[in-house]
């Protein structure tokens, strides 16, 4: 079983490596933002999908490691190795103090907790002017070199997205499946058992939430990069909100699942608004469209149905 | 050095806001001893066992496991020092399978819980401690089945491995035959009988049969007050009990 998915990972890889080249340039940065938003929607995934704690917050990790890396980069002329190690320790950093207020609630109350806090973190990149320039953001953010390869062309700049998404995927994948992953599941299941078994339940949650927290870090180094700029709309709660869309609409418990539903609200976000303004409309139909016929996401129904006999569910 | 009591209550109350479930409970239980608490709906049965294990808060009292105060101790604690319980309404993780079940019980109370970088289908040793606790209580062969669509028998059978999985010195068991017919409740009879004589057992059970024909001690719950402790002969003619039991 998990061989058969490392193999399919592994196609999965080689087919968008190998797709790289003949693509043009538009479709190619589009697929780049998608796996940037992939790596974001399964680090949200591990806390939602697996350990059942349905996180509103996962933009601030993911924008305080960007406003790092923008910050390094365009003031202190730092590089790609000093801004990704600054940024993703500050989402850590982020995640374990947000981590000590958020666990200690529930379902709901995790919610609008890890809201609230991502709305901390949306606050001070609008308010502390004098750091984060506010309103205005940082911008002009130059892609890095990658030991005198420059990444600026989207090309390379493309393969290099693809090999963090594909390290942070294999890490994860294998992370679901471990003995610590079998506990994150056991907690979604039923906490009491859990503690009654010997599990430090908040210990176990604890440690998933400043993972996640390190997961979205990284996506957010790559999306300073990415965009050349960094701004409170990246830190903002529609970013949590669509990363909870991606997660779901993609199928939660499947890691693959939020990737791809990622790429469907990148690609959707993209060309309907080319047509229309109103593509949160198409959106939320979309959203209903998927909660009415596969309530377990789009590779949920897809698994659910090989595997109707055998009786088994979804991210079991 | 062997420790006289593998758990002790002493003065043990809970109340829920105005409702005291439980006033003053003391009982003390020996290492290896087979006991049986009794008593009617709603006498504190659960409660106790949630106190017991650290689901729950005591308001008053202190509760000790082979010398060491525990009353403080959260349940994870408790379980590391060697107590374990079941469910009276199954407790289970219904969309993993029976053998990812067993194996969460298995490596709860080693290292490799925070083991993240191998599949846990590396680690051999889990695997087959867990297999063989399947297989002490016989669900063998039904490792790959997904926990929601067992029997509610075969459910019972489980919540007993998980608790049996860690190799507990204390064991509390709430209703195992809850729900069961009385041909499974005969098998689950059968299989607690088994247990293995040096562990400690602590068992609520309805069916008095059972819990008699299992527990040499017996303690009677009513209100929240103990009104009986003693050999299960003695406690059989024990008025009061025969009162609130046979209403005469």
């Amino acid at each position: 079983m998990i061989r058969r998915r490392a193999v399919f990972a592994a196609l999965v890889v080689g087919a968008l490596a190998a797709l790289g080249p003949v693509m043009p340039a538009y479709p190619l940065t589009l697929i780049t933002q998608a796996l940037i938003f992939g790596i974001l929607a399964m680090s949200l995934d591990m806390l939602l999908g697996y350990t059942g704690l349905p996180s509103l917050g996962q933009a601030a990790y993911f924008g305080v490691a960007a406003y790092a890396v923008a910050l390094l980069a365009t003031e202190r002329q730092v590089g790609l190795l000093g801004c990704a190690a600054a940024g993703i320790a500050l989402a850590a950093v982020t995640a374990a103090v947000f981590g000590v207020i958020a666990i200690r609630a529930r379902g709901t109350y995790f919610l609008m907790i890890t809201l609230a806090l991502g709305m901390v973190v949306w606050g001070l990149a609008f308010r502390w002017v004098s750091l984060t320039k506010g309103d205005n953001g940082v911008s002009g953010v130059p892609r890095p070199d990658l030991g005198g390869l420059s990444l600026s062309a989207p090309l390379p700049f493309f393969y290099f997205t693809l090999l963090v998404a594909a390290a942070a995927w294999a890490l994860l994948g294998l992370l679901v499946v471990s003995p610590f992953g079998l506990g994150l599941k056991g907690i979604r299941g039923s906490e009491s058992r859990m503690e009654a078994l010997g599990y430090n339940v908040w210990l176990h949650k604890y440690v998933a939430f400043v993972l996640a927290g390190t997961f979205a870090g990284a996506a957010g180094v790559l999306w300073a990069y990415y965009n050349g700029f960094v701004g409170p709309t990246d830190v903002q709660l529609v970013t949590s909100v669509e990363a909870l869309l991606m997660t779901a609409l993609g199928g939660p418990g499947t890691l693959v699942g939020p990737a791809i539903g990622a790429g469907i609200i990148v690609f959707l976000k993209n060309f309907v608004s080319v047509y229309t303004k109103r593509w949160l409309l198409i959106l939320g139909a979309v959203y209903i469209g998927v909660i009415l016929f596969a309530p377990h996401g789009v590779v949920g129904a897809l698994r659910g149905r090989r595997r109707l006999g055998a009786g088994r569910v979804p991210g079991g | 050095m062997a420790e006289e009591f593998a758990l002790q209550l002493e003065g043990v109350s809970k109340s829920f806001g105005g409702l005291q479930a439980l006033a003053g409970v003391t009982l003390a239980v020996r290492p290896g001893e087979r006991r049986a608490l009794i008593g009617p709906n709603g006498a504190g049965k659960t409660t106790l066992f949630n106190l017991i294990s650290g689901s729950l808060p005591v308001t008053a009292g202190a509760i000790t496991l082979f010398g060491r105060d525990v009353t403080d101790a959260p349940a994870h604690i408790r379980a590391a020092e060697g107590l374990a319980r079941t469910f009276q309404i199954t407790n289970l993780f219904p969309d993993l399978t029976v053998m990812d079940n067993c194996l969460l019980a298995v490596q709860a109370l080693t290292p490799t819980r925070f083991a993240m970088l191998r599949p846990v289908g590396a680690y051999a040793g889990l695997h087959a401690s867990a297999r063989a606790t399947l297989d002490s209580v016989g669900l063998e062969g039904a490792g790959d089945a997904v926990v929601k669509n067992l029997s509610h028998g075969e459910q019972r059978q489980l919540e007993i491995a998980l608790a049996l999985a860690g190799r507990p010195r204390v064991l509390l068991l709430d209703e195992p035959t809850a729900g069961l017919s009385p041909a499974e409740s005969r098998l689950m009879a059968g299989l607690l009988a088994r247990l293995d004589p040096a562990m400690t057992v602590l068992m609520i059970e309805h069916d008095m049969d059972i819990a008699l024909e299992l527990s040499p001690h017996v303690t009677v719950l009513h209100y929240g007050r103990v009104i009986a402790d003693g050999p299960r002969a003695e406690v059989r003619r024990d008025p009061q009990v025969r009162e609130i039991y046979l209403g005469a």
